[in-house]
């Protein structure tokens, strides 16, 4: 597949968005129970801020995707059946309870909403970031489940599709919230840390797992099966027209194969390798790790970027099959 | 329930590719507007189109076969790119079941191009809208036109007649018949989208002549002169057969 950059920037933002939220939760609740540090309204305020930014850009991008911009409201109305349309309604609905969150904590308005049974006060921040967390998991979901629920494109038709969207962007928001944490002087970067460690190397797991995979994969289409005729040998001698069309444009990389694999190895450094170093030095060090916080959350993303750019380009859609020959 | 399609004959298509501008006219003079043609006499020129006659090369030579193949929207019976449609404007006609997209209703996010195997969907570059075949919806219900020019354009264009057009839910149609009597097949199987158009292979036509038909029927000289010749001043019955 073709890679589009507005689709890689959403993907690779809103996932690194969500996975702040859910580390700003965590960080509430680890206070809450007494296993951290409780933070004050403006870190969760700022945090959320930044999240906040990263959801809002990676919606902007998305937008550059779209032939008709303007009828974007329309995706909302087959949810029974499409995934894209799925995301269309949880994205905006994640955002908003974001918002809420952060304006709460912003407010400082905590009101307790109800006791659960054995006296356990329910805060509004509580609530809220639960039901975040919800719907930053239903995200990834439905933004894995855009491309891995398209049977045609084989790499994608899988489970791990579903894993990697998830622990990737967990693993890009907990490096980023780790950092943030650093900057803001909180006492956090020990535990934070530790999860982006975890979960980069899970996300590692899974990456290379879904990579073995799809070096695996048996083509169920050929040319046999494209039009029919059951010969060994088929070439195709012309694709019925000389200048360019959708389809050759759409659906290839137009890339070297050195430089896909070039893509490969770029990612596996730059998305897990680097980063699982930076975090692991910023726990050993004893001045301040903020710069280097910094720069393993950047190079993680733009690891991410390729890891992305990867994903689509590896898909080899069977409607290529047809355009193989000009003439 | 009624299902329109297209039945393409490979046995007969001499790839001329005069279904393809024929479908290019129609279309891109209809009220949906002009099928885009960007550069066309320039460097690189890309257009939309909505069929295209590919050839391919099958076997190894000299023992080779030219095959020529029409492709168009399949017109699929679980058309894979409806379901995934996130504003309903690629839906499937109840009544005919023809694949269609509402152009005023598709935001161009091609997510339905990425679900059709077959690669009949196209972005318009000036559009901006998903475009495909319609069948000539605004055609083969035009009732302004003769009865039997109330065909695709494709179909009426083709010199070969290589391409048949009708209901294929309907056992007695013409291109239920051409299916079940010369092994129309579907492309790609594999995936379940059961296309409605069809292809009929291409095959052989040989004619079987045994060695005593040729020498009985075809040259019947050699076994009659076998037999004794009357002499000429012979009587004989007739004038016919005496010198």
């Amino acid at each position: 597949m073709h890679p589009a950059f507005s689709v890689i920037f959403l993907t690779t933002l809103i996932g690194a968005g969500q996975g702040l939220f859910i580390a700003l939760f965590l960080v509430e609740s680890l206070g809450l129970l007494g296993m951290a540090p409780m933070q004050n309204g403006t870190f969760f305020a700022l945090g959320i801020l930044a999240s906040l930014i990263l959801l809002g850009l990676g919606l902007f991008a998305s937008f550059f995707h779209l032939g008709r911009p303007e009828r974007a409201w329309r995706t909302a109305t087959k949810w029974r059946t499409s995934w894209l349309s799925r995301e269309v309604i949880v994205l905006p609905a994640f955002m908003g309870v974001v918002f809420l969150y952060g304006l709460a904590h912003w407010l400082n308005f905590n009101p307790t909403l109800f006791t659960l049974p054995g006296d356990r006060a329910v805060l509004a921040t509580v609530a809220l970031g639960a039901a975040g967390t919800l719907l930053a998991v239903a995200l990834y979901v439905s933004t894995a489940m855009i491309y891995a629920a398209v049977k045609f494109l084989q790499e994608w038709h899988s489970p791990l599709t579903v894993v990697n969207y998830t622990v990737l962007g967990a693993a890009s928001g907990f490096t980023l919230a780790t950092a943030y944490a650093a900057w803001s002087g909180a006492q956090l970067v020990p535990v934070l840390a530790s999860i982006a460690i975890v979960l980069t190397l899970l996300g590692l797991g899974t990456r290379i797992a879904s990579l073995i995979r799809n070096a695996r994969i048996k083509p169920k289409s050929t040319l046999q099966t494209a039009i029919g005729i059951k010969h060994p040998r088929i070439v195709q001698k012309s694709q019925g027209f000389m200048g360019g069309s959708f389809n050759t444009r759409e659906f290839f990389h137009h890339k070297s194969d050195g430089f896909v694999r070039a893509v490969k190895w770029i990612f596996l450094i730059a998305a897990f390798a680097i980063p699982t170093v930076l975090l692991a030095v910023s726990l050993l060090m004893t001045v301040d790790p903020t710069s280097v916080l910094i720069a393993a959350a950047l190079i993680q993303y733009l690891g991410l970027i390729a890891e992305r750019w990867f994903f689509f380009a590896q898909a080899n859609h069977p409607q290529n099959l047809y355009y193989q020959s000009v003439s | 329930m009624t299902q329109l399609a297209l039945v393409i004959d490979l046995n007969v298509c001499v790839g001329c590719q005069a279904c393809v501008t024929s479908c290019k006219e129609w279309n891109t003079s209809g009220e949906a507007g002009p099928l885009v043609d960007l550069r066309p006499y320039d460097a690189d020129p890309t257009g939309t189109f909505f069929n295209r006659v590919q050839t391919f090369e099958v076997g190894e030579y000299p023992n080779t076969e030219t095959v020529h193949f029409p492709k168009s929207c399949l017109h699929c019976e679980e058309p894979p790119c409806v379901p995934v449609c996130p504003t309903g404007a690629s839906y499937k006609r109840e009544e005919d079941g023809i694949v269609l997209v509402d152009y005023d209703k598709c935001i161009g996010c091609k997510y339905c191009s990425w679900a059709c195997p077959y690669g009949v969907r196209e972005v318009d570059a000036k559009r901006k809208v998903m475009t495909k075949c319609t069948l000539c919806v605004d055609r083969i219900y035009d009732e302004t036109l003769p009865e039997w020019d109330r065909k695709p354009a494709c179909v009426r264009a083709c010199p070969t007649n290589a391409r048949l057009f009708g209901d294929v839910h309907d056992p007695d149609s013409e291109v239920s018949t051409a299916i079940r009597e010369n092994g129309g097949y579907q492309l790609m199987p594999e995936w379940g989208t059961k296309p409605a158009n069809h292809y009929l292979p291409r095959h052989k036509t040989r004619i079987t002549v045994r060695e005593d038909e040729l020498e009985r029927s075809d040259n019947p000289l050699r076994i009659d002169s076998k037999l004794p010749k009357p002499d000429r001043d012979e009587p004989s019955l007739d004038d016919v057969t005496s010198w």
